[in-house]
């Protein structure tokens, strides 16, 4: 499904993606984790088409995306919510969702209809049924509590029908309870779209009860990948990242 | 849907009815010529708005689009003795045409350097018409006036022909910008405006709508220079000055930028005052800026902006 081969990306003298091999199935379930600085949101943003690589490949199915600007990436069906809620403040839910189901059905700019196209709405409705935002649908979204704007922000990406989902921290700034209503929901997400979906986290617990594998990055590079098991007691990972506490038996 | 664009067309055509009623309450000729400058910066400032309000583009520059307006028109009618329908149409196409190379290139830049690129093209324009006398008149204008020859039956050298021509493109412009910032393409500028970066992970080559919306102000913008020029009878560097663009920013601060017809509320304002100001004093100048700081510092909003946050709130009190 997704096929990353030699991929390099430095910013001035700093080598942020240093020659990530790696290959995601579709309809998987995969973490990124590693340490702050390993390359994770830069490996997200190499995908996405944020920047464009320096070197290496990136396949999605037999077709290298690498270098492609993002709407041409998001066309193709990758779709990404980012660490911090990427949102329209002004505009309710309805209407960004409303927005988000134009734009993926290339209507965002017609001129001589008026919005919302009815066409567009049972596409909005069962987004935002989908995550939870139904009853917030007439809400400003820059109102939204700040769960209720992570949520937006990855209804938007569903918004636009992705086979390859990409979310970076969906529970970042979350309090306990706030997190496992939050990665439930998008476990949810995923066995209902079966959709091959890639999340950073730096919450081990949530990494370890959801994720099928992991990939663990560091400097740049890939650290270590397998199942939860195979990552918990990997040496090297503990040893970067972990630290004892999640060693087998203890954590 | 449809039901929504027809109760639109009754309102449009409401307001024509009573701009036609108008004059029968305001007889004089102040009150029409009044309406016809209305008319003019009416559209400019809300063409300008379609920039700065919705899509998040602020442009020191679109008084360049007014004077090309008013020179494209007042010269084609002069220098090539065209009928008025067809240099009207004509001036829309040079417009649009001038928009979409300025734009391709302004667009492209963020924030202040959008800003400045298109002040100084419009500063460009200027400079070519204070350059290119033999054409413009240089400083001095185009002299011996636009011809106004009559077209199907309407007569533009009547003061009263000219005040229904002016009201019935006030009315027909702001009806066709109202339309586009309702339909899914004024979303897409409001998400740009919002949050372009996210947009364009949504699929929007977002580059494209705004060159788009440049494209679609400029050629406002310069329907209202025509219609100036059409008023005047002439065209002047002035209406390229720097100063023009400052003055449309100054009627969408004055009556709401996030308010379709704050422009419009606005245009209203800085004309009166423009024509009681100077009645009453010289100082004109300060008196504007003294006015525009209040609205900066105590009226953010705008006048229209403001009433109907009031009015929102207040129908939020009693639910």
């Amino acid at each position: 499904m997704l096929t990353v081969e030699n991929l390099h990306k430095s910013f001035g003298g700093v080598n942020a993606i240093n020659g990530i091999d790696l290959k995601f199935d579709a309809g998987t379930l995969t973490a990124i984790i590693g340490p702050n600085g390993a390359g994770k949101t830069s490996f997200f943003n190499l995908i996405t088409g944020a920047f464009a690589p320096d070197q290496g490949r990136i396949l999605f199915g037999t077709d290298d995306i690498a270098g492609l600007s993002s709407p041409d990436i998001v066309k193709r069906g990758i779709g990404r919510a980012f660490q911090i809620a990427s949102i329209f403040p002004s505009l309710t839910v309805r209407e960004t969702i409303l927005g988000a189901v134009n734009a993926h059905r290339g209507w965002h700019t017609k001129l001589r209809r008026r919005f919302p196209l009815g066409e567009a709405n049972a596409q909005a409705d069962e987004v935002m049924e989908l995550v939870g935002l139904t009853a917030k649908a007439d809400k400003l979204s820059g109102n939204l509590s700040h769960g209720d704007q992570k949520l937006l922000d990855i209804a938007l990406a569903l918004a636009l029908e992705p086979r390859v989902l990409l979310l970076d921290e969906p529970t970042a700034g979350m309090g306990p309870e706030e997190r496992w209503q939050m990665i439930d929901t998008v476990h949810k997400l995923w066995q209902r779209k079966q959709m091959t979906l890639i999340f950073i986290e730096h919450d081990m617990d949530i990494v370890f009860k959801y994720a099928q594998t992991i990939r663990v990055l560091s400097y740049g590079a890939v650290l270590a990948e397998g199942k939860p098991d195979e990552i918990r007691n990997h040496p090297k990972v503990i040893e970067a990242y972990l630290g004892t506490a999640y060693e087998k038996g203890r954590g | 849907m449809r039901s929504t664009v027809w109760l639109d067309i009754v309102i449009a055509a409401a307001a024509m009815a009573v701009l036609l009623l108008l004059p029968l309450v305001f007889p004089g000729k102040a009150f029409s010529d009044f309406m016809i400058r209305l008319s003019a910066f009416a559209i400019f400032a809300t063409s300008l708005n379609l920039l700065v309000g919705y899509t998040g583009l602020v442009s020191f520059g679109h008084g360049l689009f007014y004077g090309l307006g008013a020179y494209s028109f007042a010269l084609m009618m002069q220098k090539l003795g065209t009928s008025i329908p067809v240099a009207f149409i004509a001036t829309v196409g040079v417009s649009a045409a001038v928009a979409t190379v300025v734009g391709a290139i302004c667009i492209r830049l963020k924030e202040i350097y959008f800003s400045f690129l298109t002040l100084a093209f419009q500063m460009l324009l200027h400079s070519v018409i204070i350059a290119w006398t033999p054409l413009t008149g240089g400083d001095q204008g185009l002299t011996g006036g636009v011809p106004r020859p009559p077209f199907l039956g309407i007569r533009l050298d009547d003061p009263q022909h000219l005040y229904i021509f002016c009201s019935a493109v006030l009315v027909v412009s702001l009806y066709i910008m109202w339309h586009l910032v309702r339909s899914p393409f004024g979303y897409t500028m409001r998400m740009i405006r919002d949050n372009p970066r996210r947009a364009e992970f949504l699929g929007v080559r977002v580059w494209r709508v705004r060159l788009l919306a440049f494209v679609v102000a400029g050629v406002f913008g310069s329907i209202g220079g025509l219609l100036m020029s059409l008023f005047v009878s002439s065209a002047y560097p002035d209406f390229a000055y720097w100063t023009v663009s400052g003055e449309a920013v100054f009627m969408i601060l004055m009556g709401g930028i996030s308010v379709f017809f704050g422009p419009l509320v606005g245009a209203v304002m800085l004309l009166l005052l423009n024509d009681v100001v100077t009645r009453v004093t010289e100082h004109y100048s300060l008196m504007l800026g003294i006015i525009i700081l209040c609205f900066a510092l105590g009226l953010r909003k705008g006048l229209l902006g403001f009433v109907l946050w009031a009015w929102e709130r207040r129908r939020a009190g009693a639910q």
